[in-house]
This record gives structure tokens, C-alpha cells and sequence, in this order.
């Protein structure tokens, strides 16, 4: 094991740290001295994911962050939190350790097990960030270790919440460690997620900011992220919506030219996928003009479709007449419904009143990436805090 | 044409413009019986919007991962008429193919190996020494690739003997008095590459002994994926067999259970060859499109053999080049290509799991 910040006597100190309140000063001055770094640090600056995370920890972007939270005078951090991140995200950790942070909180961070510069840049200025604030050393220990579940063990039993991204198989993997008693866990496991999409809306943007958007929710994470859509939901006339996809995917497929290179093992797992979601539902494949984009049609919507998502650019398309009939994908599994051209109240009613096992988000195209303190249905600051109640 | 036609004629001696107007007559006809007889396989075909009418050359029939084969059970006659089901050798955890037999495609199997490989061998049949253990034939319910390989090998054999016991060792001795029996004889050698590089050559060089071998030919095949990652190259392979028992013919050939019977098999050359039975077509990645000759691709493998499962155009995962047709220096007619090796494993972005893996 290494220790990337912080040392095996900040593992000692961590345990006899009085957790803040939430959105403390501290912490507060802490990631708006991070965000200055970022934004000026030469290296950081080739790299769009670190710089939007030092957005994300300006002074204004946490105004924003805080409002909902104001005059929550009485919530503390609950404790140690250790985060098991994503092993091939790269600045996935600092999001949920910052998060952790402003809840009030310490934070024990299993790196990536991929070496990405990302995160060794990272690494580095939360290191210079700490030497001007010396008396918070304590809250911050990275480490990297393989598949050792003996210190899964050890940070298990330490921390009072353990957040687990990566998916089911890690979260079964994580949860042979036990927790203490008062500890929780915050797992984040497989999710799938679709896009709507209203035809006339989509023939009058422009073609390329919008097949801008969609790539960076999509291929971005060749669409492996659980917030990249898999299904496209369109809504309008039939004639219309023939148009808007010939525009939209004309558009993404220039877009794609240049910037994404699609292995031959993926383009040999997307022909699969399209077989097997054809061999089980009525389904009919959009001539496209290469493996780029592949889109499937399909004319129901069965409930084992999620199970047909591969990622890589594999796209199953629905023309609604009615937002109802997205009901049978938004199972349990369901995280994210991005939307172009539709009001997001509607969505929001439309959801609110399908009462459905799934979707957690509604969030505009382009910005399904984007990290916020409410994930996944949890809202991470309450989540990770604790309420002094006063009677 | 019925495949007793097509087997009638010679395996190497059919030209391109022939070849290629049987390949694709044939194919058209094998898809439109799957489509008759196996429901998601007409499923599939709907899905890519399949039709005869456009189809002007072999390359336009559609072809299915060979993964498919591991995921879902694919077959075109009923359920009695299963006589053999054939099973991929994955590794332990890995899903395996399933591949269903009726006695009318596993005796074309039989008989398309026997045209082929007598191209090598001649017509007689020899000594045969079997690289492996007997055990690995002995269960005939479920058939795996290995065994499958050797029972279908057998058939050249005049007299066998397997040249490991069940704990994997060398019978050094049980060879020496088969090799001093058959003295003066051409003996066939056949086994999985991977077994004949740990199992014989490395155990003789181990032991320090060597073989009489030099009037015989050696046919190996099961790919390279083990030793490539022992670094093994193919000529590394031949100079160590060499070494320990002469100068012995050695054939590697490339083929899969999925189907079985239409081998490609490497000439003096070095080169792969496709049969008037089965070809190659190497693939794009960026589109499927056909590569031209010398270009790097994914390798589909098309047979006229499979009537009883949809498996006669496959996108295997296997990357290689075909070299050219027709004027392979050998004499042999039809496509010639060499097999570069699996295609890489992608390295993926996204938040999925490659984590939990190791702790299973």
C-alpha cells in the first residue's frame, strides 16, 4: 500500500478528529484555495475533467451548493468516510471526497488502481493546498493499494460511511468488510439511463452544439458512464422526428469523425449486442454509414431492455406519442433522464406521477456528467452528516 | 448443389471466379434454411433487414459474433435430432460455446477434415501418435473442443497410441516401442499446440531425449493465446521440435469448434489455407467492409458445412491478414492468410467495474 497524501500517521490522527459542521469555513476556504490552484496550475490545465472540478469548488459554485442547506445550523459530519473510487473515472474521488468534506467529515480515499495524470495532478495540489492549512492534514489520507481485502477490513471497520462507486460487482466485493455498527454505506451500483428528446426542438438548434452536447453525455465515457444514455426517446409527429434523427445523427457522426476511435473489439460487441437485442424483441437496425454510431429501433419497450445496453456508441431508439410509455425503462436501475427540448417540469410531473422504481435525475443534454451533491437519490450532505435535534 | 456436390470437389483445386460464385449461391441458400428452421436466427436477420435480393457476392451474407454462440442456443433442427452437442475449451469461469450436432453435419465434419487434411497426409492411414491424454475423449455426452479435435483426427490413424497418461507425463518408452514397431513407417502427430509445447517438447528437453521423428509430420492447432503469453513465436515453436526429435513436419492449423471439420491448414509456405469448402474474409473494424489483400482485420470465417445451427458466416475475434488467392507458391488454389492473434482487449472508459475482478 501507498500512501499518496498523508502519511500512516494521519491514519492515527483521523481517528481522534472532531468532525465540522457542514459547509464549514474550513472547509469552505479549503476548496476555494483548491479552486484557485487548479485554475492556474500549467499542468491542470490540459485536462477539461480537473478544471471543471475546480469550477465546481469556486466560492460562487458553492454559494449555489450551499443554498438549499442554509440555516442547518444543528448538522455535523458524521464521522470518517472512506471512498472506494471508480477504477477507471478519473476525478471521480475528488468529487466524493470534497463532498464528504463539506458534509463535515475525514476522508480515507482508495484511489483509481489506473495510473491517470489526472490524478496525480490532483493529488499534488490537494498536497500544496494542505500545507497552508496545516491543522487540516488530518482530514485528507489517499492511498493506493491492489485487491487486498485485509485493508478493505481495516478502513471498514474505521469509517462511520462508506461511499463505493463502480458498480455492483465491486459493491459485493467491498461489502465482505464489515462496518461498524452506527456506520452506513453509500453504494452506487449499475445504473442505465435515456435521453428525451422533442424532434421539433432538435431540428431547430444547431446541429453541432447539440451533437456537442449528446457526445460529451455519451462517448465521452464511451457511454459507460451510468449517466450516458442508452436509449433515445423521441417525441413529435412521425414525419418530424424522421428528420430531427437524420439531423441529429448526421451531426453526431461528424463529430465523431475526428474524435472518437472506435476499438475492433468494441465494433465486434456492438454487432453482437444488436443480434442478441434481435433475437429477443422486435427490433430494426437505422443504416448508418460505418460502426461509429449504431442505432437500433425498436417499436415496444420491454422491460429486459436495459439488459441489452454494451456502451461504445450502441443506441436503442423509440418514437413516444406519449412521455407515459417510457414507464417499462425506468426500472430500479434507471438513474439519469436527460432532456432536449422538453419543459423539465414536464418531465418532472411525467415521473412524479409514473411513480416508477427508478430515475433519480432530470438533467438538460450535455450536462449529465456533471457532479452534484445530490447523486443518485442521495443527497450526499445530509447522507453524510448528522442531525443534533432540539426538542 | 447438395454438399455431397460440393465435397466432390477438390479441396484446393477450385478457382477464385468458381469458388466464389458457388460461396455465395451456397451461403444465400444456408441462411434462408436457418432462417426456415431457427427462429431468432430469422429474428436476427430482421433485425439487420436481410434480403436475398441484395446479396451479389459472399461477402454481403450476414454474419453473427462467434460469441453469440455462448450466450444463447442457436439451433436449426429440433431438439431430438440433437445427436452431439460441442463445447469451446474456455478456461475456467469463461462461458463456453454450444454447438448442436445431427448425425448429417457431424458426419460432413467428418468428411469435409478427411478431404482436407488427406492434402497433407495422403490418402493412406498412418501410425498415429496422439499428444494428450486418454481421458480427454472418454466423455462423449458432452464433447469438448480438445476431444473433439482428437476424434476427429482419429480417422487418419492406423494404429494410435496417446502419448501422456492421465497425469500428463511423457511415456517415453510406450513411444520408443511404438516408434521401433512402426520403424521405416510415415507417422502422423497430432495435438493441441499448447500441449505438444509443454507435454512433449519441453518434457523431452527436460529428460534430455530425443526421438526418432524425422518421417513424420506433426499437426498441431488450438491456438496461440497460452504461448504467446510465454512469448512462444511460431518459429521458436518449430526450432525447439526440431531440436528434440528431428526434422519433423510440422502443419499448425487455425479453426474453432463453432466450425468444426472445415480446418485452414498451413503449408510449407507458412501459409493458411482456405478449402473450396469454407473461406476468409479479413474485415474492416471502422465498417465490416472487406479488406483488400494485406490489410490487417478482423477475420470472418464462412463454411458450406453447417446445416444443423446458424453457423456458417462468423466474425470471430481473431485478427489476420489474407495474403493473397489462388497463387500461393504450394500450388494451391483459393484465399491464403495468416492469423495475427486475438484482437485487443479495449481499454474502457466509464465508470463499470474492473475492480472486482481479482477478488472473485
Amino acid at each position: 500500500m501507498t500512501y499518496v497524501v498523508g502519511t500512516k500517521e494521519t491514519e492515527a490522527q483521523m481517528e481522534l478528529l472532531r468532525p465540522l459542521p457542514i459547509f464549514s469555513k474550513e472547509s469552505k476556504d479549503f476548496l476555494a484555495a483548491l479552486a484557485e490552484r487548479i485554475l492556474s496550475d500549467a499542468e491542470a490545465k490540459a485536462y477539461p475533467d480537473v478544471v471543471t472540478l475546480g469550477f465546481w469548488c469556486r466560492p460562487a459554485s458553492l454559494r449555489q451548493m450551499e443554498k438549499p442547506y442554509v440555516g442547518e445550523r444543528n448538522r455535523l459530519g458524521r464521522g470518517i468516510a472512506f471512498h472506494v473510487a471508480p477504477a477507471n473515472v478519473a476525478v471521480n474521488f475528488a468529487y466524493s471526497c470534497l463532498a464528504a468534506f463539506l458534509a463535515g467529515n475525514a476522508s480515507i480515499v482508495r484511489l483509481p488502481s489506473k495510473d491517470f495524470p489526472q490524478v496525480r495532478i490532483l493529488c499534488r495540489l490537494v498536497s500544496e493546498v494542505l500545507q497552508e492549512y496545516p491543522a487540516l492534514l488530518p482530514y485528507f489520507l489517499f492511498v493506493r493499494y491492489g485487491h487486498e481485502p485485509a485493508i478493505n477490513v481495516r478502513y471498514s471497520s474505521l469509517c462511520q460511511t462508506r461511499v463505493v462507486w463502480g458498480g455492483d460487482a465491486t459493491i459485493a466485493a467491498v461489502r465482505r468488510a464489515p462496518l461498524a455498527p452506527r456506520a452506513r454505506e453509500i453504494p452506487f451500483a449499475d445504473r442505465h439511463s435515456l435521453v428525451v428528446i422533442d424532434a421539433d426542438a432538435c431540428l431547430a438548434a444547431d446541429r453541432a452544439r447539440i451533437a456537442q452536447a449528446f457526445y460529451r453525455d455519451t462517448y465521452q465515457s464511451d457511454q459507460n458512464a451510468c449517466t450516458a444514455p442508452h436509449f433515445v426517446v423521441w417525441l413529435g409527429k412521425a414525419a418530424r422526428v424522421e428528420a430531427a434523427q437524420e439531423a441529429f445523427w448526421g451531426a453526431l457522426h461528424e463529430c465523431l469523425k475526428t474524435r472518437y476511435a472506435l476499438q475492433p473489439v468494441q465494433a465486434v460487441a456492438k454487432l453482437a449486442a444488436l443480434y442478441r437485442l434481435g433475437a429477443c424483441t422486435e427490433a430494426r437496425k437505422a443504416p448508418m454509414p460505418d460502426n461509429l454510431i449504431t442505432r437500433v429501433h425498436v417499436r415496444v419497450l420491454p422491460e429486459v431492455l436495459p439488459d441489452c445496453k454494451v456502451g461504445s456508441g450502441f443506441f436503442i431508439e423509440y418514437a413516444a406519442r406519449d412521455l407515459a410509455e417510457i414507464r417499462p425503462l425506468c426500472t430500479r436501475a434507471c438513474q439519469t433522464l436527460s432532456y432536449y427540448g422538453v419543459p423539465r417540469e414536464t418531465l418532472l410531473d411525467a415521473v412524479l406521477s409514473m411513480r416508477p422504481a427508478g430515475v433519480d435525475r432530470i438533467v438538460p443534454m450535455g450536462r449529465t456528467m456533471d457532479f452534484a451533491l445530490v447523486w443518485d437519490g442521495v443527497d450526499l450532505v445530509r447522507a453524510m452528516s448528522r442531525v443534533v435535534s432540539l426538542v | 448443389m447438395t454438399y455431397e456436390e460440393v465435397l466432390a470437389l477438390p479441396p484446393f483445386g477450385v478457382a477464385r471466379e468458381e469458388k466464389q460464385a458457388m460461396l455465395k449461391e451456397e451461403l444465400l441458400h444456408l441462411t434462408q434454411y436457418h432462417q426456415a428452421h431457427c427462429a431468432p436466427y430469422a429474428r436476427m436477420m430482421d433485425t439487420v433487414g436481410f434480403s436475398p435480393r441484395r446479396v451479389g457476392r459472399a461477402e454481403d451474407i450476414p454474419f453473427l459474433p462467434v460469441r453469440l454462440f455462448k450466450e444463447m442456443e442457436l439451433c436449426s433442427v429440433t431438439k431430438e435430432a440433437v445427436f452431439k452437442t460441442m463445447t469451446s475449451s474456455g478456461t475456467t469461469g469463461q462461458q463456453v460455446s454450444k454447438i448442436f450436432l445431427d448425425r448429417e453435419t457431424a458426419t460432413n465434419q467428418q468428411k469435409t477434415l478427411v478431404r482436407i487434411v488427406s492434402d497433407w497426409t495422403g490418402r493412406s492411414r498412418m501410425p498415429m501418435l496422439i499428444i494428450d491424454c486418454p481421458s480427454v475423449v472418454r466423455n462423449r455426452a458432452m464433447f469438448s473442443a480438445r476431444g473433439a479435435g482428437i476424434l476427429g483426427f482419429s480417422i487418419f490413424g492406423r494404429k494410435k497410441l496417446y502419448a501422456l497418461n492421465d497425469a500428463m507425463e511423457l511415456q517415453t518408452d510406450a513411444i520408443r516401442a511404438f516408434l521401433a514397431e512402426h520403424a521405416g513407417e510415415r507417422i502422423l502427430i497430432f495435438g493441441f499446440t499448447f500441449m505438444v509445447w509443454q507435454h512433449f517438447c519441453k518434457a523431452l528437453k527436460a529428460a534430455g531425449e530425443r526421438l526418432p521423428l524425422e518421417n513424420a509430420v506433426l499437426i498441431h492447432g488450438g491456438g496461440w493465446k497460452k504461448l504467446a503469453a510465454k512469448a512462444v513465436s511460431p518459429a521458436a515453436f518449430r526450432a525447439a521440435l526440431q531440436e528434440v526429435c528431428g526434422a519433423v513436419e510440422v502443419a499448425d492449423y487455425y479453426g474453432m469448434v463453432e466450425q468444426t471439420g472445415c480446418i485452414y491448414l498451413e503449408c510449407e509456405h507458412g501459409h493458411l489455407h482456405a478449402s473450396t469448402y469454407s473461406d476468409v474474409i479479413v474485415r474492416r473494424a471502422a465498417d465490416f467492409s472487406p479488406a483488400p489483400f494485406g490489410e490487417r482485420g478482423i477475420i470472418e470465417v464462412v463454411s458450406l458445412l453447417p446445416k444443423s445451427y446458424p453457423g456458417h458466416a462468423l466474425l470471430t475475434e481473431d485478427e489476420g491478414i489474407v495474403l493473397g488467392e489462388d497463387d500461393c507458391p504450394c500450388g494451391r488454389k483459393g484465399k491464403y492468410f495468416k492469423v495475427v492473434g486475438r484482437l485487443k482487449h479495449a481499454e474502457l472508459r466509464g465508470c463499470s467495474d474492473t475492480y472486482a475482478a481479482a477478488f472473485k
